[in-house]
């Protein structure tokens, strides 16, 4: 089955970063909109994971996808809700809270999945792709990059949208506000529990779609623990891309190259033991930490719940 | 009783102050049991929606970790890795470092206390053994923390992040370990060598209670002792409280940043230690507890108080043993207490609110 360097081993490598890249992609965004507006959203994890199980339910019972990412963002955004309730609206400890909702949605959805599904993993069909004309006919990349599912454009856009609403819009300034100087914003007479909130739900939405993604298209089913992480590199990857949303983009091809190894690396016949390739993005991330920690620029307020009055 | 009868004796303001002295009382009262209550009943209604009476689940893993004697010893013994978990965390919290890398330490430990100990204990008396396993399991552990202190301490790199990636990184390395280079040419399960019942820690008078239990409780008052009454302690809880007003204080923070890692990361490493040669004897391939989260809402509910936390900590063992039972006999996955646990900390946090509020109207 070829080696090293044939074209399937390119293919399946490239096709698979991308496939691996596109929840942390979304995960990414949401995170950074929770950190411009100064909520640092631990509980991301937990809502990729509820993203992922509601998501993988709503696409087996109603047979369609689309139904599926929905459910997934509605998930996600459900927990948000929760977090934003407690961390915004009563300005309790951001890392408690983070914590606890990530370390409740995965025991939740492993019990949800434990009762639904019992010891049975059932599969999804495979999802279809929509290919790009012409672009899709490239050797070798055009499978890999332009034969994806609709969702993978639109994860993508998603990255122009948000720069967009940073660079041109007042709500991107109230975030950058929010995050920064919230008492500013305050005085400017726009709501900053209200302007945090919509980071939050929107971060809950993206995460949720990210699970929903890698459950259904990625994976194609379920397992209890199945995110392993994914929404802790999301946060890294807001952490370093210092509020631009192309630089999530590329680290999130990053990182997914490293995840897509695994498959990869079998289709070329190399046996190299499974546990060490799932240390490869958690080395990759230490690595550009270590290079890149010092550079990694936060807002100002992030963590702090703002108090109107409070010094 | 006696308070309403003194009241009535000595007149109006004295009532009135012995009245708010037991309203404050009573507060504190709710405010720590009230969180537990609350989330055992919201717990109780995700049994009921899957199906399961939450009562039978209840007293099932009351009877099983805290009711009957077996049951009982093997709460206690669960005890001592956690306790070990606990000061280590206690010891990051107050000093205001968040070290939630706990599993991939507690999980090198184990290898490492797994991987010395059955070939040591063959050429040296075994409590010489058993000490050296503990030790060196306790420097990988802080080995494991270093680079998250390095990174915190003099590129202000945010620890949460780091020691998070770690224990990701940690719990897959302790797993090569076991599976390519200490695992156990004599079975064909994959684990490290095991280490003889008779050679492990030795057990208290006649019970099956592990003598870990003992360092455990050693360790945690040890850690109380350090941070609430030594001048070490106290600079600790300066970083902890104001990281700006420690500098200004002319106090090395770097310093003791890294001082905390270590100690932290050691205790949970020793912790990983204690449960192999106390209990488990050797390291199954893909073992992970993951004690290291759930002993966290713990150290909170004890508001990183090491006396507190000792009660916190049986609490958690009584629902880990009993929901281990549990999930063999009525069906309900372990990770049931994942939920519960997480409840806890979120009721919590809400209590610590409400609190606030109090004192703040009674100040008013």
């Amino acid at each position: 089955m070829g080696g090293l360097f044939s074209e399937t081993f390119v293919t399946v490598l490239l096709f698979g970063a991308v496939t691996a890249a596109v929840p942390l992609l979304l995960a990414g965004l949401g995170e950074q909109m929770s950190e411009k507006a100064g909520v640092l959203n631990i509980g991301i994890e937990g809502m990729m994971i509820f993203g992922a199980y509601v998501g993988f339910v709503g696409a087996y019972y109603s047979g369609s996808f689309w139904a599926g990412f929905a459910a997934g963002a509605a998930g996600g955004m459900a927990v948000a809700a929760l977090m934003a309730l407690l961390c915004v609206r009563l300005g309790l400890n951001q890392i408690v809270v983070g914590i606890a909702i990530t370390l409740g949605m995965e025991g939740l959805t492993a019990l949800l999945h434990h009762f639904q599904f019992a010891r049975s993993y059932p599969r999804l069909p495979a999802a279809q792709v929509t290919p790009i004309p012409l672009l899709s006919d490239i050797p070798v990349i055009g499978p890999a990059l332009f034969r994806q599912h609709l969702i993978v454009y639109l994860a993508v856009a998603m990255v122009f949208v948000t720069t967009w609403i940073y660079r041109r819009t007042q709500l991107g300034l109230n975030l950058q506000a929010a995050g920064d100087k919230p008492a500013a914003l305050d005085v400017a007479g726009i709501d900053v529990t209200r302007t945090r909130t919509v980071a939050v739900l929107f971060t809950g939405a993206m995460a949720g779609l990210g699970g929903a993604f890698l459950a259904n298209i990625g994976a194609g089913l379920f397992i209890p623990f199945i995110t392993n992480g994914a929404g802790f590199l999301g946060i890294v990857l807001a952490m370093l891309a210092r509020g631009r949303p192309l630089w999530v983009l590329f680290g999130a091809l990053i990182f997914g190259l490293c995840l897509s190894l695994t498959t990869a690396a079998q289709v070329a016949g190399l046996n190299i033991p499974t546990d060490i390739i799932q240390m490869l993005p958690f080395l990759a991330v230490m690595l550009m930490l270590v290079l890149f920690g010092r550079r990694a620029s936060l807002p100002a307020a992030l963590g702090i719940p703002y108090e109107r009055g409070a010094r | 009783m006696n308070q309403q009868a003194t009241e009535t004796r000595v007149g109006a303001p004295d009532a009135a102050q012995a009245a708010t002295r037991r309203n404050e009382l009573l507060w504190r009262v709710a405010i720590t049991i009230g969180p537990i209550v609350a989330s055992l009943a919201i717990a109780g209604c995700v049994l009921l929606a899957v199906g399961v009476n939450p009562l039978t689940y209840y007293a099932y893993v009351v009877d099983r970790g805290l009711l009957s004697p077996l049951g009982l010893q093997q709460t206690l013994t669960r005890m001592a890795p956690l306790l070990f978990i606990a000061s280590g965390l206690i010891v990051a919290f107050r000093s205001g470092m968040w070290n939630l890398g706990g599993d991939g330490q507690y999980l090198l430990g184990a290898v490492a206390a797994a991987a010395i100990a059955p070939v040591f204990v063959q050429v040296m008396p075994g409590w010489l053994a058993l000490f050296l396993s503990f030790v060196i399991a306790t420097a990988v552990a802080i080995a494991w923390s270093i680079v998250p202190a390095l990174l915190r301490a003099y590129q202000g790199v945010n620890e949460i992040i780091t020691t998070l990636m770690m224990s990701f990184l940690g719990v897959s390395f302790a797993n090569v370990l076991v599976k390519l280079v200490f695992l156990d040419p004599g079975t064909t399960v994959p684990q490290t060598r095991t280490l003889p019942v008779d050679d492990r820690l030795p057990r208290l008078f006649d019970t099956t209670v592990t003598s870990g239990l003992v360092l455990g409780l050693v360790a945690i008052i040890a850690v109380h002792l350090v941070m609430t009454r030594t001048s070490f302690g106290l600079r600790l809880r300066v970083v902890g409280a104001n990281p700006n007003a420690a500098v200004h204080g002319g106090l090395n923070v770097p310093g003791l940043t890294l001082a905390v890692f270590a100690i932290s990361a050691g205790l949970i490493g020793m912790g990983g230690a204690i449960d192999i040669i106390g209990v488990q004897g050797n390291v199954r391939a893909d073992w992970n507890p993951a004690y290291g989260m759930a002993v966290i809402p713990v150290v909170f509910l004890a508001r990183m108080n090491g006396f507190a936390a000792i009660g916190f900590v049986f609490l958690l063992s009584v629902l880990s043993i009993g929901g281990e039972s549990a999930a063999r006999r009525l069906g309900v996955p372990q990770h049931f207490t994942l939920v519960l646990v997480s409840i806890v900390l979120i009721t919590l946090a809400i209590a610590e609110y409400l609190d606030h509020r109090f004192n703040e109207k009674r100040r008013a």
